[in-house]
Protein backbone atom coordinates (compact mmCIF):
# COMPACT_ATOMS: atom_id res chain seq x y z
CA UNK A 1 0.00 0.00 0.00
CA UNK A 2 1.25 3.44 -0.78
CA UNK A 3 1.17 6.56 -2.85
CA UNK A 4 3.37 7.29 -5.83
CA UNK A 5 4.00 10.92 -6.71
CA UNK A 6 4.16 11.67 -10.41
CA UNK A 7 5.13 15.03 -11.89
CA UNK A 8 3.69 15.91 -15.28
CA UNK A 9 5.92 18.67 -16.59
CA UNK A 10 4.55 20.59 -19.57
CA UNK A 11 7.13 22.51 -21.62
CA UNK A 12 5.27 22.86 -24.90
CA UNK A 13 2.72 25.55 -25.80
CA UNK A 14 -0.92 24.61 -26.46
CA UNK A 15 -2.54 23.70 -29.80
CA UNK A 16 0.65 23.61 -31.89
CA UNK A 17 1.10 19.99 -30.90
CA UNK A 18 -0.79 17.37 -28.94
CA UNK A 19 1.77 17.23 -26.11
CA UNK A 20 0.20 19.64 -23.65
CA UNK A 21 -3.24 18.10 -24.06
CA UNK A 22 -1.84 14.63 -23.48
CA UNK A 23 -0.20 15.86 -20.29
CA UNK A 24 -3.57 17.06 -19.08
CA UNK A 25 -5.51 13.96 -20.04
CA UNK A 26 -2.85 11.63 -18.65
CA UNK A 27 -2.57 13.51 -15.36
CA UNK A 28 -6.35 13.62 -14.92
CA UNK A 29 -6.52 9.88 -15.58
CA UNK A 30 -4.67 9.40 -12.29
CA UNK A 31 -8.14 9.52 -10.77
CA UNK A 32 -8.97 6.11 -12.21
CA UNK A 33 -5.54 4.45 -12.10
CA UNK A 34 -6.56 2.66 -8.92
CA UNK A 35 -8.62 0.19 -10.92
CA UNK A 36 -5.31 -1.27 -12.11
CA UNK A 37 -3.59 -1.11 -8.71
CA UNK A 38 -3.71 -3.08 -5.48
CA UNK A 39 -6.03 -1.91 -2.73
CA UNK A 40 -4.69 1.17 -1.00
CA UNK A 41 -2.23 2.09 -3.75
CA UNK A 42 -2.70 5.43 -5.42
CA UNK A 43 -1.11 7.83 -7.88
CA UNK A 44 -0.64 11.40 -6.67
CA UNK A 45 -0.06 13.75 -9.62
CA UNK A 46 1.30 17.28 -9.80
CA UNK A 47 0.84 19.14 -13.08
CA UNK A 48 3.55 21.73 -13.68
CA UNK A 49 3.81 24.29 -16.47
CA UNK A 50 7.30 25.54 -17.27
CA UNK A 51 9.02 27.24 -20.21
CA UNK A 52 6.69 27.91 -23.12
CA UNK A 53 4.28 25.52 -21.42
CA UNK A 54 3.06 28.37 -19.20
CA UNK A 55 1.12 29.61 -22.25
CA UNK A 56 -1.30 26.72 -21.66
CA UNK A 57 -2.64 28.59 -18.66
CA UNK A 58 -3.66 31.77 -20.47
CA UNK A 59 -7.27 32.71 -19.67
CA UNK A 60 -10.24 33.03 -22.04
CA UNK A 61 -9.08 30.50 -24.62
CA UNK A 62 -11.41 30.13 -27.61
CA UNK A 63 -10.42 26.64 -28.76
CA UNK A 64 -13.94 25.45 -29.45
CA UNK A 65 -14.63 28.50 -31.60
CA UNK A 66 -11.43 28.29 -33.63
CA UNK A 67 -10.44 24.62 -33.59
CA UNK A 68 -13.64 22.84 -32.61
CA UNK A 69 -11.99 21.19 -29.62
CA UNK A 70 -12.19 21.63 -25.86
CA UNK A 71 -9.71 24.13 -24.53
CA UNK A 72 -6.59 23.52 -22.52
CA UNK A 73 -8.09 26.03 -20.10
CA UNK A 74 -11.05 23.74 -19.54
CA UNK A 75 -8.76 20.77 -18.89
CA UNK A 76 -6.69 22.76 -16.38
CA UNK A 77 -9.87 23.74 -14.56
CA UNK A 78 -10.98 20.11 -14.54
CA UNK A 79 -7.64 19.30 -12.95
CA UNK A 80 -8.25 21.84 -10.19
CA UNK A 81 -11.77 20.49 -9.76
CA UNK A 82 -10.44 17.02 -8.94
CA UNK A 83 -7.97 18.57 -6.47
CA UNK A 84 -4.93 17.93 -8.62
CA UNK A 85 -2.17 20.40 -7.78
CA UNK A 86 -1.48 22.63 -10.78
CA UNK A 87 1.67 24.73 -10.66
CA UNK A 88 2.99 27.39 -12.99
CA UNK A 89 6.52 28.74 -13.08
CA UNK A 90 6.66 32.40 -12.05
CA UNK A 91 10.00 33.06 -13.73
CA UNK A 92 8.78 31.70 -17.07
CA UNK A 93 5.61 33.80 -16.80
CA UNK A 94 7.76 36.89 -16.31
CA UNK A 95 9.95 35.90 -19.25
CA UNK A 96 6.88 35.85 -21.50
CA UNK A 97 5.40 39.01 -19.98
CA UNK A 98 2.46 37.17 -18.44
CA UNK A 99 0.85 38.49 -15.28
CA UNK A 100 -1.30 36.57 -12.80
CA UNK A 101 -4.30 38.48 -14.11
CA UNK A 102 -3.79 36.93 -17.54
CA UNK A 103 -3.69 33.29 -16.47
CA UNK A 104 -6.04 30.79 -14.86
CA UNK A 105 -5.94 31.17 -11.09
CA UNK A 106 -8.87 28.98 -10.06
CA UNK A 107 -11.97 27.15 -11.23
CA UNK A 108 -14.41 28.55 -8.71
CA UNK A 109 -17.20 28.68 -11.28
CA UNK A 110 -16.94 24.87 -11.50
CA UNK A 111 -16.87 24.45 -7.74
CA UNK A 112 -13.15 23.77 -7.40
CA UNK A 113 -11.53 24.69 -4.12
CA UNK A 114 -7.93 24.23 -5.18
CA UNK A 115 -6.19 27.17 -6.83
CA UNK A 116 -3.31 27.45 -9.26
CA UNK A 117 0.03 27.66 -7.48
CA UNK A 118 2.43 30.30 -8.76
CA UNK A 119 5.73 28.62 -7.97
CA UNK A 120 9.33 29.63 -8.26
CA UNK A 121 11.63 27.35 -10.20
CA UNK A 122 13.29 26.39 -6.91
CA UNK A 123 9.95 25.15 -5.58
CA UNK A 124 9.32 23.27 -8.81
CA UNK A 125 12.77 21.71 -8.61
CA UNK A 126 12.03 20.46 -5.09
CA UNK A 127 8.71 19.00 -6.20
CA UNK A 128 10.40 17.23 -9.10
CA UNK A 129 13.06 15.90 -6.69
CA UNK A 130 10.25 14.39 -4.62
CA UNK A 131 8.79 12.49 -7.57
CA UNK A 132 10.27 9.07 -8.41
CA UNK A 133 9.19 9.46 -12.03
CA UNK A 134 8.97 12.59 -14.16
CA UNK A 135 6.86 12.71 -17.29
CA UNK A 136 7.86 15.53 -19.64
CA UNK A 137 5.40 16.69 -22.26
CA UNK B 1 15.98 -7.86 -12.69
CA UNK B 2 13.92 -4.72 -12.84
CA UNK B 3 10.64 -3.50 -14.24
CA UNK B 4 10.96 -0.87 -16.95
CA UNK B 5 8.04 1.08 -18.39
CA UNK B 6 8.33 3.02 -21.63
CA UNK B 7 5.74 5.61 -22.59
CA UNK B 8 6.13 6.27 -26.32
CA UNK B 9 4.43 9.21 -28.00
CA UNK B 10 6.26 9.96 -31.31
CA UNK B 11 5.07 8.92 -34.74
CA UNK B 12 6.54 6.03 -36.68
CA UNK B 13 7.36 7.77 -39.95
CA UNK B 14 8.94 11.19 -39.52
CA UNK B 15 11.41 10.60 -36.75
CA UNK B 16 13.58 7.76 -35.58
CA UNK B 17 12.36 8.13 -32.03
CA UNK B 18 9.77 5.37 -32.09
CA UNK B 19 12.35 3.02 -33.61
CA UNK B 20 14.66 3.94 -30.74
CA UNK B 21 11.91 3.21 -28.21
CA UNK B 22 11.52 -0.35 -29.45
CA UNK B 23 15.27 -0.89 -29.71
CA UNK B 24 15.58 0.24 -26.10
CA UNK B 25 12.81 -2.15 -25.07
CA UNK B 26 14.58 -4.96 -26.91
CA UNK B 27 17.87 -4.19 -25.18
CA UNK B 28 16.20 -4.11 -21.76
CA UNK B 29 14.45 -7.42 -22.37
CA UNK B 30 17.72 -8.96 -23.58
CA UNK B 31 19.17 -8.08 -20.19
CA UNK B 32 16.30 -9.86 -18.48
CA UNK B 33 14.20 -6.87 -17.45
CA UNK B 34 10.42 -6.85 -17.61
CA UNK B 35 9.22 -4.19 -20.04
CA UNK B 36 5.83 -2.49 -20.21
CA UNK B 37 5.21 -0.43 -23.34
CA UNK B 38 2.59 2.32 -23.57
CA UNK B 39 1.69 3.77 -26.99
CA UNK B 40 -0.02 7.13 -27.00
CA UNK B 41 -0.30 10.25 -29.16
CA UNK B 42 1.01 9.66 -32.69
CA UNK B 43 2.71 6.45 -31.58
CA UNK B 44 -0.67 4.75 -31.70
CA UNK B 45 -0.07 4.20 -35.40
CA UNK B 46 1.57 0.98 -34.20
CA UNK B 47 -1.96 -0.17 -33.38
CA UNK B 48 -2.67 -0.77 -37.07
CA UNK B 49 -1.73 -4.27 -38.10
CA UNK B 50 -0.50 -5.22 -41.54
CA UNK B 51 2.03 -2.43 -42.01
CA UNK B 52 4.07 -2.86 -45.12
CA UNK B 53 7.84 -2.68 -44.90
CA UNK B 54 9.61 -0.40 -47.32
CA UNK B 55 13.34 0.04 -47.17
CA UNK B 56 13.10 3.82 -47.11
CA UNK B 57 10.59 4.11 -44.24
CA UNK B 58 10.80 3.12 -40.62
CA UNK B 59 9.26 -0.28 -40.04
CA UNK B 60 9.08 -1.65 -36.52
CA UNK B 61 5.97 -3.80 -36.58
CA UNK B 62 8.03 -6.97 -36.93
CA UNK B 63 10.24 -6.06 -33.99
CA UNK B 64 7.23 -5.06 -31.91
CA UNK B 65 5.50 -8.37 -32.58
CA UNK B 66 8.66 -10.27 -31.63
CA UNK B 67 8.84 -8.36 -28.35
CA UNK B 68 5.16 -8.92 -27.63
CA UNK B 69 5.78 -12.60 -28.30
CA UNK B 70 8.59 -12.55 -25.75
CA UNK B 71 6.29 -11.09 -23.10
CA UNK B 72 6.48 -7.32 -23.49
CA UNK B 73 3.14 -6.04 -22.24
CA UNK B 74 2.11 -3.54 -24.89
CA UNK B 75 -0.94 -1.33 -24.58
CA UNK B 76 -2.26 1.39 -26.83
CA UNK B 77 -4.24 4.43 -25.74
CA UNK B 78 -7.74 3.56 -26.87
CA UNK B 79 -8.93 7.14 -27.24
CA UNK B 80 -5.83 8.22 -29.20
CA UNK B 81 -6.29 5.21 -31.50
CA UNK B 82 -10.00 5.71 -32.05
CA UNK B 83 -9.42 9.41 -32.80
CA UNK B 84 -7.17 8.33 -35.66
CA UNK B 85 -9.48 5.63 -36.96
CA UNK B 86 -7.56 2.65 -35.56
CA UNK B 87 -10.28 0.39 -34.22
CA UNK B 88 -10.27 -2.75 -32.15
CA UNK B 89 -10.28 -4.97 -35.23
CA UNK B 90 -7.14 -3.19 -36.53
CA UNK B 91 -5.15 -3.97 -33.38
CA UNK B 92 -2.19 -6.37 -33.78
CA UNK B 93 -2.46 -9.67 -31.92
CA UNK B 94 -1.29 -9.43 -28.33
CA UNK B 95 -1.61 -5.66 -28.08
CA UNK B 96 -4.07 -4.38 -25.48
CA UNK B 97 -6.22 -1.26 -25.62
CA UNK B 98 -6.80 0.78 -22.48
CA UNK B 99 -7.26 4.27 -21.15
CA UNK B 100 -4.40 6.41 -19.90
CA UNK B 101 -4.74 5.20 -16.33
CA UNK B 102 -3.09 1.92 -17.42
CA UNK B 103 0.16 3.78 -18.05
CA UNK B 104 0.07 5.61 -14.74
CA UNK B 105 -0.67 2.39 -12.90
CA UNK B 106 2.33 0.73 -14.55
CA UNK B 107 4.60 3.50 -13.30
CA UNK B 108 3.61 2.53 -9.77
CA UNK B 109 5.52 -0.73 -9.79
CA UNK B 110 8.28 0.23 -12.20
CA UNK B 111 11.89 0.66 -11.19
CA UNK B 112 12.40 3.02 -14.09
CA UNK B 113 10.03 4.93 -16.38
CA UNK B 114 11.19 6.46 -19.62
CA UNK B 115 8.66 8.83 -21.09
CA UNK B 116 9.56 9.42 -24.73
CA UNK B 117 7.64 12.47 -25.86
CA UNK B 118 6.03 13.23 -29.18
CA UNK B 119 6.91 15.72 -31.85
Amino acid sequence: MGALKLCFVVQRPPYKSENARLALTHSISSQTAEIHLDDGDTIVPTLIFVGDGVLNAVKNQQAMKHYGVTSTENHIKNGLLIDMPVWICKEDMQRLGLTEAQVITDAEEMGAELKMKFASFDEIQKEMDACPHLLFF
Amino acid sequence: MGVFTIGAFPSLVGSGTLDFSFKLAEAAMAKGHTVNFWLSGNAVMMAKKGQRAFKDYSHVEKKMMELIGKGMETTVCEACAEARGYHKEDTPAGMKRASMDWYLAKTFKSDRVLHIGGE
